[in-house]
């Protein structure tokens, strides 16, 4: 294998249903608290069913100031939000932002689909552009979270937005991280995020893996690996973690958080929608092997999970067959429902600042083990535990599958 | 509308869209140095005022010249006069 730089994670930051911030992020999971709630709004879409999201309250988006904010539809503010966390955890100046040697990669699903809706409602009423702003193309250009980030940051390194739905997070992570190991980067801002919208709700419930069973006891779904699952619950955040090479990290005397010791993305060919247990396999070993980890190495699995009664359980035949039974396995979607593209980078920092505090969160509402999810080891409640290295899966429509393995620092 | 109901009108709709201060409202206001506003800004104060007083402005109608917050408050009672002429 080609020399590469170590890669550390320096900086962490969250906006997740439970609010701004990894702590509230990590608290609410510990506590096992659901962040689900009924959306009556949800009603105004023709034939849908499900009537339950996780939405992020409590974020006031004046804080940033109107020039930056004009371009930024709210999964912008989160991201922004969260980028400016994980900078200051970092301890990064305006200087280091901008001196060429930070880059970003942020993606989200689609650009803003409410300024898409308000857009076109409005165009529609007479065809004329006469009334369109010109903030309008900034909230829903593809890459509009990582360029309001960079904006908002001064951050002049490259940029890019990766756009694989529930891969993104994932995905930005281990693009990043092999640009930095690649010596392209030295530090890179990285992660997802998503704002909810009716219309991604409909998107799930149209193709039946939207729940809806449990629409007048929000708390009691998603149920990731549970025998009454019945669906994902969609909910938005954004998740975004400053990665940095170990001897720029180590020069700054910057606190290590955890290292990031390999990552591996494949697509599935076999059905744009259906996941091949094989092909999941298949990704968490080459992560494996991108680490130079054995999967007996492996102290824990943070699941995609997302509640769907095919995905859990290709996932966990997936886990079986290159763990075996003795790793436990939890998602955190039980909790804060499915963040989409902020999913596998908030994911992340919840299982890393988990590991760094020794603990290890069950997966909420996971009562009775459906047997096709069986096989792997669901932790019951929250433990203390150690762990030493963690892997997390993100599996998206498409047939995108990412895996990273992370490493507890120091760790030789 | 008298011209100080029409200034009142303008300077709401601007400091509704922009966040202004409304103490920095003044004649002599520049809408670059002293507002804040850009280029893009300035696009978006003709969607503005066109929505607030239900006229188009059209290119060569003079929005390249203002300068001035006292500049936007003449344009658009000017505009507005020269229509209510027409209709007259």
């Amino acid at each position: 294998m080609a020399m590469k730089n170590r890669v550390v994670i320096t900086g962490l930051g969250a906006v997740s249903p439970y609010g701004r911030g990894t702590d509230a992020l990590v608290e609410g999971l510990l506590q096992g608290r659901s962040a689900v709630r009924t959306m009556p709004e949800l009603a105004r879409v023709g034939g849908m069913r499900p009537r339950l999201a996780a939405t992020v309250l409590g974020i006031d988006p004046k804080e940033i100031p109107r020039k930056l904010r004009r371009s930024m539809s709210p999964m912008s503010v989160f991201a922004v939000l969260a980028a400016q966390e994980a900078v200051a955890q970092g301890g990064l100046s305006t200087f280091h932002c901008g001196d060429g040697r930070l880059g970003v990669a942020i993606g989200s699903t689609v650009g803003s689909t409410q300024a898409i809706e308000d857009f076109f409602r409005d165009f529609f009423t007479d065809n004329s552009l006469e009334r369109m702003k010109t903030t309008l193309f900034f909230q829903i250009m593809n890459h509009t979270v990582a360029a309001n980030v960079v904006q908002a940051l001064e951050i002049s390194g490259r940029l890019l937005a990766p756009a694989s739905a529930c891969s993104t997070g994932c995905q930005a992570v281990g693009y990043g991280f092999e640009m930095i190991a690649a010596g392209r980067q030295e530090m890179m801002l990285c992660g997802g995020a998503d704002e909810f919208h009716p219309l991604t709700v409909a998107t799930f419930d149209i193709m039946n893996a939207a729940s809806f069973a449990f629409n007048e006891e929000p708390s009691r779904s998603p149920r990731p690996f549970d025998r009454d699952r019945d669906g994902m619950v969609c909910s938005e955040g954004a998740g975004v973690v400053l990665l940095e090479s170990l001897p720029s990290a180590l020069a700054r005397g910057a606190s290590i958080l955890g290292e990031v010791a390999g990552f591996a993305t494949v697509s599935d060919t076999g059905n744009i929608a259906h996941p091949d247990p094989k092909v999941m396999a298949r990704c968490m070993e080459l992560a494996l092997a991108d680490a130079g980890v054995e999967p007996e190495q492996v102290d824990y699995v943070n699941a995609h999970a997302t509640g769907t009664q095919q995905g859990d359980q290709a996932e966990c035949e997936a886990v079986v067959a290159v763990f075996g039974g003795s790793v436990p396995v939890s998602s955190y979607k039980g909790h804060i429902g499915h963040t989409m593209a902020a999913s596998g980078s908030l994911e992340l920092i919840a299982a890393l600042e988990l590991m760094n505090r020794q603990r290890l969160v069950p997966t909420l509402n996971l009562k009775n083990i459906d047997p096709l999810c069986g096989g792997v080891r669901h932790p019951e409640a929250v433990s203390a535990s150690s762990i030493a290295v963690f892997v997390k899966n993100s599996f998206a429509l498409g047939g995108v599958n990412s895996t990273l393995v992370v490493r507890r620092y120091p760790n030789d | 509308m008298t011209d100080q109901e029409i200034i009142e009108l303008i300077n709401s709709s601007l400091i509704e869209e922009f966040e202004l201060e409304a103490e920095r409202m003044t004649p002599d206001a520049h809408i670059y140095q002293d507002l804040g506003l850009d280029s893009l800004d300035i696009v978006d104060m003709v969607v503005v005022l066109e929505n607030a007083f239900k006229f188009k402005i059209r290119e060569g109608d003079g929005v390249r010249d203002i300068r001035t917050l006292g500049d936007i408050h003449r344009f658009v009672i000017e505009k507005k006069r020269a229509l209510e002429g027409r209709t007259a």
